[in-house]
């Protein structure tokens, strides 16, 4: 029979024990993604330059390929978007994913007033929505800077997707996970670009290192007039537009 | 990738009118992530109620106290089905209560619930029946004079003394209870409340919003089940009851109304940058769900009928008529309140440009079938329990007045 002092002393113990066990537990999952990578050393984010996307979807097709997103065009972890403002104001928005393509354009060129394109993707946020929701931690913000699903943790509940305001997540329907961009982490830490970047013709897309002064985003942080997506949710998004139009959300 | 999924996402493409998000052509949550907040808004309605009449030691009210707390259990244990079949992994469900990220209001779920149920509900349940489950499990034959004796964890004493402590522990659990009932659905308010990137959602008002509707369809529940059940145990409905009850949901329907349209004046008048799209929202995809069916049926119409009875003197069988067809309709009202608040947050695109449509399933497991068999079980659970553990039972009713 345990009197009620000792069952006290053990309750004391057992709190700090738990915790030190989680931790081990936490730190022996954790692996370094490749020999004599370090995290700390490196921040990533991406530039996106709109005046020089021509909208040719690579990217698209780069990413689906690269990381087995589903082909279907329901299912993006990058996508572009059109925007036509007209003579009227009034503002048109498409997808062009060439699976959607749908005939000919309904907009007569002499109505258009501006046009140009929006490359989407997950913003990597400093201050993640997506992750602050999962009930499991399955979503997290690495020590580089880049938000990650780790797919064998996610329980599916899709809150991720609701509380992100980009629209860049989306259920797996292989996996049952939620999914969405990773700056092709798998390849960042070996040193390559994402796989978007590296296919980009017109170099729209910059990817780079914030924590390095050489760095081709921090040069394009310097020359750009620079933008972030919904500013107003103070999601501090780690994906930075240059020269982006007021209309785009 | 599934050809099903594949069709039935290029049926939704075909309904988009403006521009949504890509990814945005999936609805997420669907008919389950409706029912469970109405199941749970009905277990902390029917707890409420039952509190109400232990805390303030209401008489009129006692005939509903115990099948109040009977119905709260009955749908308390079908709560978390539905949300577990909507997983896409039913099976990691676990690691919410064991790696729970605390910073997440969903994480909390596992242990709201637990709290509940076990701290709570159970805990009363049992204090309130131990002294009928020790004189039943004398009368009873094999086998239930041994569930009866098990259930009572084989205590003997009905002493005065020992019932009296019983009462006094009720009290107890009542006081912890109603903030835990108020907990249990503010809670899943603010799951949507505290969504920034959905304007539909967003607002602090949501947990309030939630549990108001709650208390309405949990007393609602109880009338339209103690207008059912007590006929067919043979007991009279007690009118002096009925019209009790009748008046809190009365006032609790204008407190709901009330919070529902300062929540719209409050949009409407702020006029932020959601405001077309939502306008669109209310006035095309949710008219008949919100307008018609929420507002009309479910509250103006019910609220038109009590203050009728209120005013004017009807017959017995004319007040029962009325009570009957309104709790009803509320019902009917607050389901709808659930669907436009789930289904309605994701009918339009967070990029404000445009809309989507919700097509349920029928059959499979988030569709229609499952949804209604979820909304059914309680009350079988609950025809069970009625049938174990009598809600009226001429000596414990003139004991829990006494």
């Amino acid at each position: 029979m345990i009197d009620r002092r000792k069952f006290l002393k053990r309750a004391v113990l057992f709190i700090p024990a738990v915790g030190l066990f989680r931790r081990l537990a936490s730190d022996a999952q954790a692996k370094t993604p490749v020999a004599g990578y370090d995290p700390s050393n490196h921040l990533y984010g991406m530039g996106i330059d709109i005046d020089k996307c021509i909208g040719c979807g690579r990217c698209v097709e780069a990413c689906k390929t690269e990381n087995n997103v589903p082909k279907e065009p329901f299912f993006f972890r990058t996508w572009v978007e059109r925007y036509t403002i007209k003579k009227d104001d009034s503002v048109e928005v498409e997808n062009i994913d060439p699976r959607l393509r749908r005939g000919e354009e309904k907009t007569s060129e002499a109505d258009v007033l501006r046009s140009f394109f929006v490359p989407k993707l997950c913003n990597q946020c400093q201050n993640p929505p997506c992750v602050q929701v999962c009930p499991v931690g399955a979503t997290f913000s690495t020590e580089d800077g880049v938000v990650l699903v780790d797919s064998n943790r996610c329980i599916g509940c899709r809150y991720c997707i609701q509380a992100c305001p980009y629209g860049a997540r989306y259920l797996n329907p292989e996996t049952k996970t939620a999914d969405k961009c990773t700056f092709c982490y798998h390849r960042v830490v070996k040193g390559l670009l994402p796989a978007c970047v590296e296919v980009c013709p017109t170099q729209a897309r910059v990817f780079g290192d914030l924590k390095s002064m050489a760095s081709r985003l921090v040069r394009f942080k310097r020359m750009k007039r620079i933008t972030v997506l919904k500013a107003h949710l103070n999601t501090e998004p780690k994906v930075v537009y240059g020269n982006l139009d007021g209309e785009v959300r | 990738m599934n050809p099903e999924l594949a069709q039935r996402l290029t049926e939704h493409l075909s309904e988009v009118t403006g521009f949504i998000y890509p990814n945005e052509v999936e609805i997420q949550w669907g008919i389950l992530v409706v029912v469970y907040p109405y199941i749970t808004g009905l277990v902390a309605g029917a707890f409420i109620l039952a509190s109400l009449v232990q805390l303030f030691n209401i008489k009129e009210v006692q005939p509903t106290y115990r099948l109040a707390l009977l119905t709260a259990l009955a749908f308390l244990l079908i709560a978390p089905l539905p949300l577990l079949l909507h997983l896409g992994h039913p099976l990691r469900s676990y690691e919410i209560f064991l790696t729970p990220q605390l910073k997440s209001a969903m994480a909390m779920f596992g242990f709201v619930y637990l709290w509940y149920l076990m701290a709570v509900l159970l805990l009363e349940l049992w204090f309130e029946y131990r002294k009928d489950l020790v004189l039943w499990s004398k009368d009873a034959v094999f086998p239930m004079n041994w569930i009866y004796k098990i259930l009572s964890f084989f205590s003997t004493d009905v002493s005065d003394r020992a019932v009296a402590f019983d009462h006094k522990a009720i009290r107890v659990i009542t006081l912890v209870g109603v903030p835990s009932a108020f907990l249990l659905h503010g809670y899943v308010g603010f799951i949507f409340g505290s969504v920034k990137a959905n304007p539909w959602w967003g607002s602090v008002l949501m947990p309030l919003v939630f549990l108001m509707s709650a208390i309405v369809s949990g007393i609602a529940l109880i009338v339209f089940l103690y207008m059912v059940v007590a006929p067919l145990k043979g007991e009279a409905v007690d009118m002096r009851c009925l019209d009790k009850i009748t008046s809190y949901l009365f006032y609790a329907v204008i407190v709901d109304f009330t919070l529902e349209v300062l929540d719209f004046i409050h949009r409407l008048y702020q006029s932020e940058e959601s405001i077309k799209i939502l306008s669109r929202l209310v006035m095309d995809k949710l008219f008949v769900s919100l307008w018609v069916i929420q507002v009309l049926l479910g509250m103006l119409v019910p609220l038109a009928v009590m203050v009728a009875v209120k005013s004017l003197k009807f017959t017995e069988e004319l007040r029962r008529l009325f009570y009957f067809a309104s709790v009803i309709l509320i019902q009917l009202g607050i389901f709808a309140t659930r669907w436009n608040v789930v289904i309605g947050g994701q009918l339009f695109s967070k990029s404000f440009r445009g809309l989507t449509t919700y097509k349920m399933e029928v059959v499979g497991i988030e569709g229609l079938f499952v949804a209604i068999a979820l909304l059914i079980a309680p009350f079988i659970i609950l025809t069970v329990f009625l049938k174990i553990f009598p809600a009226w039972d001429s000596e414990s009713a003139s004991h829990a007045t006494s």
